[in-house]
Order: structure tokens, then C-alpha cells, then sequence
């Protein structure tokens, strides 16, 4: 194509203008979507100011630490950015999360079934806890909010009964290697695990490969697209930092299992919402439940399975968590709901549905993450951790509300 | 030299790369009733946010005598404490506290101690109610309040404040006849009383009745000011000047082509949701045809929505009886997908509300109701679906930059039409339009009827639900009369005069039979 169409098309998502020169694409291209690169950007502020403060903060062994401490978050994130887009709210999962995990221990450890059993046992009852919310919110029609506070009761009780309140250790294992084990050594290495280094390239490989398809069906589609040098600056830039945090796990232990799992989840979930008719009904029904009704959305059945979702990725957050622990305790998972709905909104879901992106809510997730585990390493009291973490969801929805404003004035 | 209440001088208000108001001015005299009209987006709302000093002074250039002096508002607050009282479109009252609680919500009675008087509060409130020929109890929650109710208590609170100049916006968009009149009424008793009125509407009939003089605005100028007793203040000059161009006609031309009977509806029984044995629809018959645009006329409250609403997926009420017939054949449409997937579409009178998604884009309002046409296996193609939407864009014309624009974001006019392209890319044969053109400015409505034509033209059947007879008139071949839930009439166009229909949707049980 020729280079006067090249300059002049680009992501339409600001409504458009027309364009002239190379910094009013990069001053369009942050401005108009304020509210996604701000994240990105607020993230990367963070990571810098406590890389800053701490040598270590950045060293391979902590990267490997914090994906480790807060996968479960971010796998209950997941779950929880779909009910919150949906106009819902789940207070139960931290309880389901310490029901299945106790459930799986107790058929592993208590009664010696193979690992394997009591995986898919946890992910059964994560499946009939959802059904459960689901058959309440969906067809009696009370609001998720109870529904799930009676539950976080209920399923909280459940697991002490489960327990017998004492906790049950050690899984050891196969279980014990689902949240603390690696991927490495397949192809050797000096120092530097080959294998991780490989699959992240094909990561990066395969994640160029789709935006450079999905940029020639745009194109096909007579589409405005980004201008070329952008594209590929943005995929640049991705790939290295993308390749740099992989260099960082090679170097310490290689890749760990649970980065497979919430990489895949990732990408799943992110297709779903993005691309599926399922996803589309979720944002209609947040968006505006009438109008999503009366276009012939069967709200009840997408309601229902939405918490059966939420319901199946509480047990996967509670195998990886009590894989982690090695182990279950009764008290496990307590407030992980509280930090799951913190992602969400910290990442841009809005309070009254509609909106919200998986993507959001990772980077919503790992900046509470990175703002924990920074403030351990720096010997920052607990006490003062949980006023700047309030502090921190507090001002990025403030942030929203007046980015917001100033759109609404501007028009 | 006559007195005027205000002078708006020169008014220019500017939003980034917008001009919305430019060397605007508004003379009103004291004690006329003063209308504003124009097109939707035509600035008349921002001149009143000026005026009322929710664009607060310096925000803003030119200058605002009121009573005298020139003023300088910083805040709403500040015009209310002249004398300036605004009414919204969307009323602001909170529907689970009392009429009188309403009337003097934020200027409260006080008795002793900074306590709330009640007695005080009670008795000035059935004054006010009674001033205004609200004939409620005081302490009556507005919730259990028709909207025309309300809107009086809305005014009776204006009173409260001894405002000076009131101003309305659309007060009878929301009303049905009976409530309009009643309110036009009270706007001369006021009138009567030495308060001052401007009034924002889209209805020139009303206009035509009520105002003194009537200033027209069009892309934020002021285009003239109409003295109505002189008889060049006639509604096609009116139009002329808001619309800019001459309008022939308004409604387009259309060679009648009616086919075969599309569509049969047999005893259609419609109970009330809630109040079991009320009867909201009773056993309602008609036809439809290919190429046919069927009028249904009814007063607020005659069952027009309700039945749309049942036969569409019965979204409306309980123990629905009756049959349904599409090409002769009985159907079964239990569910919206049902409706859908017989060809049936609704489009609601409420597009905000029930209609669209406002926060998400034009592409993915227009595919809501048949994402299955741009999926495969429950995946979106979404360069298909931006294809499909961008051209439902051009040839709606739906005024917007892009389809990824917020459906929030459009006018009533362009909302519409997005809502339109939802219905017509379901591939549905029958269309129900329920008040198609409310809250929509003239040029926009010759745009809508355009589109109905088309898809009469392409031997779909559209029914057409509407307050507005002369509407019903300009586009329709037949119209249905429904009164108190009983089609009481079919007339033909050419046999169909207001008043014909008028008697037939004021009839009653006794004489239908």
C-alpha cells in the first residue's frame, strides 16, 4: 500500500481525526485511551520507584516470588471481572477457594487418592458451589450481593466441617509441584534455562504473528489502522520486556507451572470477553440489562453460567493456593475476594458494569501485587501496607471518575 | 418602551472545537410565555445551562440582564436566588419522599431548633399543590404519582422559591393530551399571575397555542424572534427557519404497495403483571400486510406499548392468550429469540432505557439482537461486524465519526437510527415502532419516515405506534384505534381525519360493542 494511506489510517478507537505526523499518533494514541495506558503506565511508574528503592526488587528470585504469591489473585480475577462486568459482585470466593482446596486435601492426604482425584474433586464442587450461586442469582433473581455473602457463610462453615477444623498437611507430590514446581532443563543451559527462554520467544513469536493478521484484516476490511512505525514500535516494545522478565525466570529457576496456567487462562479469557458471543452478552447485560433483554439475550442462562465460571476458577485458585500452602487450613483464602474485586477496579471495571478488561484486571492485579511485595522488602510495618494499598484503589478510581468528567466538559 | 425581564446579549459559548453557541441573543418580556424552539443539538439546553448559571459566568462571552441589572451567575444557585427556576426534562424529584418533602427539598420549613416544621411544611405544600390544581394529599410519596403529577409538584416547588421566570424544558414530551393541556393551562394562570415563562418544545401545535412570542435557534445562532399573533407566525415559517431549507412536505411521498397478509394477530388477551385481573389488552385482532405502515393510535394508557410489548416474546404481562399468525401460519413466540427468529422486531419508546447500551459503541448496538450473523461457532468476526455496522452507518446516515463512537454520545435522532439498524439487520419482515420520532427534531424525523418507506418499499410490514396523529396521517395506509385496551377501529388513510380517530380512541366499553 502506498505511504499517503499508510500515514493517514489508524486505530479508530478515539473517534477520529484526521491525522498529521508522528507525534500526534503517539499523542492520540495515549490521550484517547487514558484510562488503558494510564494503567500501563501507573504500572510501570511503580515497578521503576521500587526498583529504585530496593536492589532486589528486580532480581530473578523475586520476579519468581511475586508470580508465585499472587497467581491465585489473579486467576479469582479472572472470574470476578466477569461478574463485576456483568453488573454482579461475588463475596464467596474466598471461602470456595479454602472449600476446595480442603476438599482436595482431605481425599489426597486424609484418604491417599492419587493427586489427580482430588483435583477434579475441588474442580467438581467449585462447579456446584457456581451452580449454586448461579440457580439463586440467575433464577430466583436475588442480587448477587447476598446471594454470595450467605455464601462466603456457608461455604467458609463448609470447609471447617470439611477440616474438621485442623489443618491437613503435607500434599507433597505431584499436587505439592502444581503451584512450586518449574519447567526447565529441557534443553539445558549455562546458567540460563534454555526452555524458558524458548517458550517465551514463541509466546512473543505467536503474539506478533496474530496482531500483524489481525492488522491485515483490518486492512482487508478497509479499516483505519495504526500507522506501520507504531505498530511495530508497540510490538518492539513488548517483545522486550516480554523477553527481559523471561531472561529474569531463566536465570533463576525457569518457568514456573502456575505463569503456564494464568498465561493460558489469560489468553482464554481474554478471547471470551473480547470475541465471543457469550462475552458480548456479558457487556450487553452490564451495559444495559433491558435493552440486552429485549435484543433477545437470555439473561437467566448467561447469569447462570457466569457464576458456574466464577465458581470453577475459585477451585483452580484453591488447588494452586493450597498446592502452594502444601496444605489446608480452615482459614484459608480469607479476604482474597476482598483483593480479587480490588483488581478489578484498580484495572478499570466500572462499578455499575459495562465495562471492564481481563487485561485491566491483570495489570490491576499486579500492581496490588507489586505494591505488596515491594513494601515487604522495604520492612514497611503490615499495618501501613493496608493503608497505602486502600489508598492506591482509591485514588485509581478517583482517577477514573475524574477522567471521566473532563471528557463529559470537553464535550 | 416595553419592559423586558431579560436580555441575553451576544451569548458565544465555546466547548473544545465546538462552537455551541455563537452571538446568541434572547430578549424576554416581562409576563409573556416565551417558547424556544430548534432542532435537537441546536443549542437551546445550552443556552438555558448560561442562563441558569450552570455554565457559570466567565465561562462564557457576552452579558445577561435580568430584571434590570446585569448578573453574573457562578452557580445554579445563584440564578435560583434571583428568581431563575429550571425544570428538566428528566424530572428531579425523589420518588420515595412526600410531595410536600419534594416541594421543599433544600429549603426546608424550620420550626424551633432547626427541626423540620412538619405542620408548616404540610399546610404551605397543599397551598402551593392547590395553586398549581394538584388535588393530592400533601404527604403522598410523587413514586405513586403519574408523570404529569410530578410535573406539577416540579412547579409547585418553583413557586416555593417565588420564582420569577420559569423555565421548562420539553415539559410535555413525557405527557399525554389530557396532562399537556392541563399543564398549558396552568403556564396561563402563571401567566396571569405576573410569572414569566420560557419553554423549550418540539411541539409547534403547542406552541402555536400558548406562546407569546417564540425565538428560533439553529446551530447556536439565533434565527428570529416570531411574534405569534402576527400571521406570518405560521408552523411551516417555523419549520422553515429551524430546519434551514424549505420542507416541502413533511413527510416523504410513497406510492402505496400493500401484499399479502404478512402478519395475523386473533384475540389477543393481555393481563396486568402485577394486578391480577386487570386486563391490559383485550382480546385485540388486526392484520398486517407486506408493504403496508399500520398506524396504531391510543391515548396514554390505552394498552399501544403493552400490546407491542406482549406480542413481542411476551415481555409484557401474564396470562397471554390468543393466536399469532405469520404468512397464515400459527407461531409460537413464547421468548424474544422466539420473535426474532420469526421476523418479528420491537423497537421500544424508551430507546435509553430500554432500547441501547449507551456506553458501548454504535458497532455493537446495531449487531445486539443478531450477533449470530457476524459469528461463527460462538465467535465474533468483528472486521464482519465493523463491515456490517459501517454500512448500516452510511446508509441510515447516521451522523457519527466513526461506528466505534459511544451510542451514549449520539442525539436523539441518530440514537434512533441506531436502533433502527439493529432491528432491520435481524432480517425481520415485521417491524413495531413504538413512538419512532419522540424527542426527535424535524429534520431527523423526515429522515426516520424515509427509512420506514424503504422498508415498506422492500415489502417488509411496519406498525407504527405513535401520540402524534398528524403522523400517523402523513405515513401510514391504515391506522388501528385502541382505546382502553379494545381496538375500537380500522380506518384507511384517505377516510382517517384527527377527529375521527380522536373519537374512535375515546370510546368507550359500552359503545365499542
Amino acid at each position: 500500500m502506498s505511504a499517503a494511506t499508510e500515514t493517514t489510517m489508524r486505530e479508530p478507537v478515539p473517534a477520529g481525526d484526521d491525522d498529521k505526523g508522528a507525534m500526534r499518533a503517539l499523542a492520540s494514541a495515549l490521550t484517547g485511551n487514558l484510562r488503558q495506558s494510564g494503567i500501563f503506565l501507573a504500572f510501570a511508574a511503580i515497578v521503576l520507584i521500587f526498583s529504585l528503592a530496593h536492589d532486589q526488587f528486580l532480581s530473578p528470585s523475586n520476579l519468581t516470588n511475586i508470580v508465585l504469591q499472587y497467581s491465585y489473585i489473579l486467576i479469582l480475577a479472572i472470574g470476578m471481572l466477569i461478574v463485576i462486568v456483568a453488573g454482579h459482585i461475588d463475596l464467596s470466593v474466598g471461602s470456595v477457594v479454602a472449600l476446595t482446596g480442603a476438599v482436595a486435601a482431605t481425599l489426597v492426604i486424609r484418604e491417599g487418592q492419587p493427586w489427580w482425584v482430588g483435583v477434579l474433586a475441588a474442580l467438581a464442587v467449585g462447579f456446584l458451589v457456581g451452580a449454586w450461586h448461579g440457580f439463586w442469582v440467575a433464577r430466583v433473581g436475588i442480587p448477587a450481593f447476598i446471594v454470595t455473602l450467605a455464601g462466603l457463610l456457608i461455604f467458609r462453615g463448609l470447609t471447617f466441617l470439611t477440616l474438621s477444623s485442623i489443618s491437613l498437611s503435607p500434599f507433597g507430590g505431584t499436587y505439592y509441584q502444581i503451584a512450586n514446581g518449574f519447567q526447565n532443563g529441557l534443553f539445558g543451559g549455562y546458567g540460563v534455562d534454555v526452555f524458558t527462554l524458548v517458550v517465551f520467544g514463541a509466546a512473543v513469536a505467536v503474539y506478533a504473528w496474530t496482531a500483524w493478521r489481525s492488522r491485515r484484516a483490518r486492512q482487508r476490511y478497509q479499516q483505519q489502522v495504526e500507522a506501520f512505525w507504531w505498530f511495530v514500535a508497540k510490538i518492539v516494545v513488548v517483545a522486550a520486556v516480554v523477553m527481559w522478565f523471561a531472561y529474569q525466570l531463566a536465570s533463576s529457576r525457569g518457568l514456573p507451572n502456575v505463569l503456564v496456567l494464568l498465561g493460558v487462562l489469560i489468553v482464554i479469557y481474554t478471547l471470551v470477553t473480547q470475541r465471543s458471543v457469550f462475552g458480548r452478552h456479558v457487556y450487553a447485560i452490564g451495559g444495559n440489562l433491558n435493552a440486552a433483554q429485549l435484543s433477545g439475550v437470555k439473561v437467566k442462562k448467561v447469569n447462570f453460567w457466569i457464576f458456574v465460571n466464577m465458581g470453577v476458577l475459585s477451585s483452580v485458585a484453591g488447588i494452586v493456593f493450597s498446592s502452594r500452602m502444601n496444605g489446608a487450613q480452615p482459614s484459608a483464602g480469607n479476604s482474597f475476594e476482598l483483593d480479587a474485586i480490588a483488581a478489578c477496579f484498580v484495572g478499570g471495571a466500572a462499578v455499575t458494569g459495562g465495562v471492564g478488561r481481563v487485561t485491566g484486571a491483570m495489570i490491576g492485579g499486579l500492581i496490588m501485587a507489586v505494591m505488596s511485595n515491594g513494601m515487604q522488602l522495604l520492612g514497611v510495618e503490615t499495618a501501613w501496607q493496608q493503608v497505602v494499598k486502600g489508598m492506591v484503589l482509591l485514588l485509581a478510581v478517583a482517577f477514573d471518575v475524574f477522567n471521566k468528567r473532563r471528557a463529559e466538559a470537553a464535550r | 418602551m416595553t419592559d423586558n425581564i431579560l436580555e441575553m446579549r451576544s451569548i458565544t459559548k465555546t466547548f473544545p472545537g465546538v462552537k455551541a453557541l455563537q452571538d446568541v441573543s434572547l430578549t424576554v418580556r416581562r409576563g409573556e410565555i416565551h417558547a424556544i424552539c430548534g432542532e435537537n443539538g441546536a443549542g437551546k439546553s445550552t443556552l438555558m445551562k448560561v442562563l441558569s448559571g450552570v455554565y457559570p459566568h466567565g465561562t462564557y462571552d457576552g452579558e445577561i440582564h435580568f430584571d434590570g441589572a446585569e448578573v453574573q451567575f457562578g452557580s445554579i444557585n445563584d440564578s435560583e436566588a434571583r428568581g431563575i427556576v429550571i425544570i428538566h426534562q428528566e424530572l428531579a424529584l425523589v420518588p420515595f419522599l412526600s410531595a410536600a418533602e419534594n416541594i421543599f427539598l433544600g429549603n426546608e420549613r424550620r420550626g424551633a431548633g432547626g427541626l423540620i416544621d412538619w405542620n408548616r411544611t404540610n399546610a404551605e405544600a397543599a397551598e402551593l399543590m392547590a395553586r398549581v390544581g394538584l388535588n393530592e394529599k400533601p404527604v403522598t410519596p410523587v413514586s405513586q404519582l403519574g408523570v404529569g403529577k410530578q410535573q406539577l409538584i416540579e412547579i409547585a416547588k418553583a413557586l416555593s422559591k417565588e420564582v420569577k421566570l420559569l423555565i421548562l424544558d420539553e415539559p410535555t414530551a413525557a405527557l399525554n393530551d389530557n396532562d399537556s393541556e392541563h399543564l398549558l393551562e396552568l403556564l396561563r394562570q402563571l401567566k396571569a399571575q405576573g410569572i414569566t415563562s420560557i419553554m423549550i418544545s418540539h411541539k409547534l401545535n403547542e406552541i402555536a397555542e400558548i406562546a407569546d412570542r417564540t425565538t428560533i435557534i439553529r446551530d447556536g445562532r439565533t434565527i428570529e424572534t416570531l411574534d405569534m399573533s402576527q400571521p406570518e407566525a405560521t408552523q411551516d415559517r417555523m419549520i422553515r427557519s429551524m430546519v434551514g431549507r424549505d420542507l416541502e412536505h413533511r413527510y416523504p411521498e410513497r406510492t402505496p404497495n400493500v401484499g399479502e397478509e404478512l402478519l395475523r394477530v386473533e384475540g389477543w388477551t393481555v393481563h396486568h403483571p402485577t394486578q391480577p385481573g386487570r386486563v391490559v389488552v383485550d382480546n385485540a385482532s388486526f392484520t398486517v400486510n407486506a408493504g403496508e405502515v399500520v398506524g396504531i393510535a391510543g391515548l396514554m394508557g390505552a394498552g399501544r406499548t403493552e400490546l407491542a410489548m406482549s406480542l413481542f416474546g411476551r415481555s409484557y404481562g401474564r396470562n397471554i392468550t390468543g393466536q399469532v399468525f405469520k404468512h397464515g401460519q400459527e407461531i409460537q413466540v413464547h421468548t424474544v429469540s422466539d420473535a426474532i427468529d420469526h421476523g418479528i422486531a420491537y423497537a421500544t419508546e424508551d430507546r435509553k432505557r430500554y432500547g441501547l447500551n449507551l456506553i458501548e459503541d454504535i458497532r455493537k448496538n446495531i449487531t445486539a439482537a443478531s450477533l449470530g450473523k457476524v459469528s461463527r461457532r460462538g465467535w465474533v468476526n468483528s472486521n464482519e461486524e465493523m463491515k456490517v455496522a459501517e454500512e448500516y452507518r452510511g446508509n441510515l446516515n447516521i451522523k457519527a465519526p466513526t461506528v466505534m463512537a459511544l451510542a451514549g454520545k449520539l442525539s436523539g435522532g441518530n440514537q434512533q437510527k441506531v436502533v433502527l439498524s439493529k432491528w432491520i439487520f435481524t432480517d425481520a419482515d415485521v417491524l413495531i415502532l413504538d413512538e419512532p420520532t419522540r424527542g426527535i427534531d424535524v429534520g431527523a424525523k423526515y429522515e426516520i419516515y424515509t427509512i420506514i418507506n424503504r422498508m415498506v418499499a422492500a415489502g417488509k410490514a411496519v406498525v407504527v405506534i405513535s401520540s402524534e396523529l398528524p403522523e400517523l396521517l402523513g405515513i401510514c395506509d391504515r391506522v388501528y384505534t385502541l382505546a382502553f385496551g379494545r381496538i375500537t377501529g380500522v380506518l384507511p388513510v384517505a377516510d382517517a381525519t384527527q377527529e375521527r380517530l380522536m373519537e374512535l380512541m375515546t370510546m368507550e366499553k359500552e359503545t365499542a360493542r
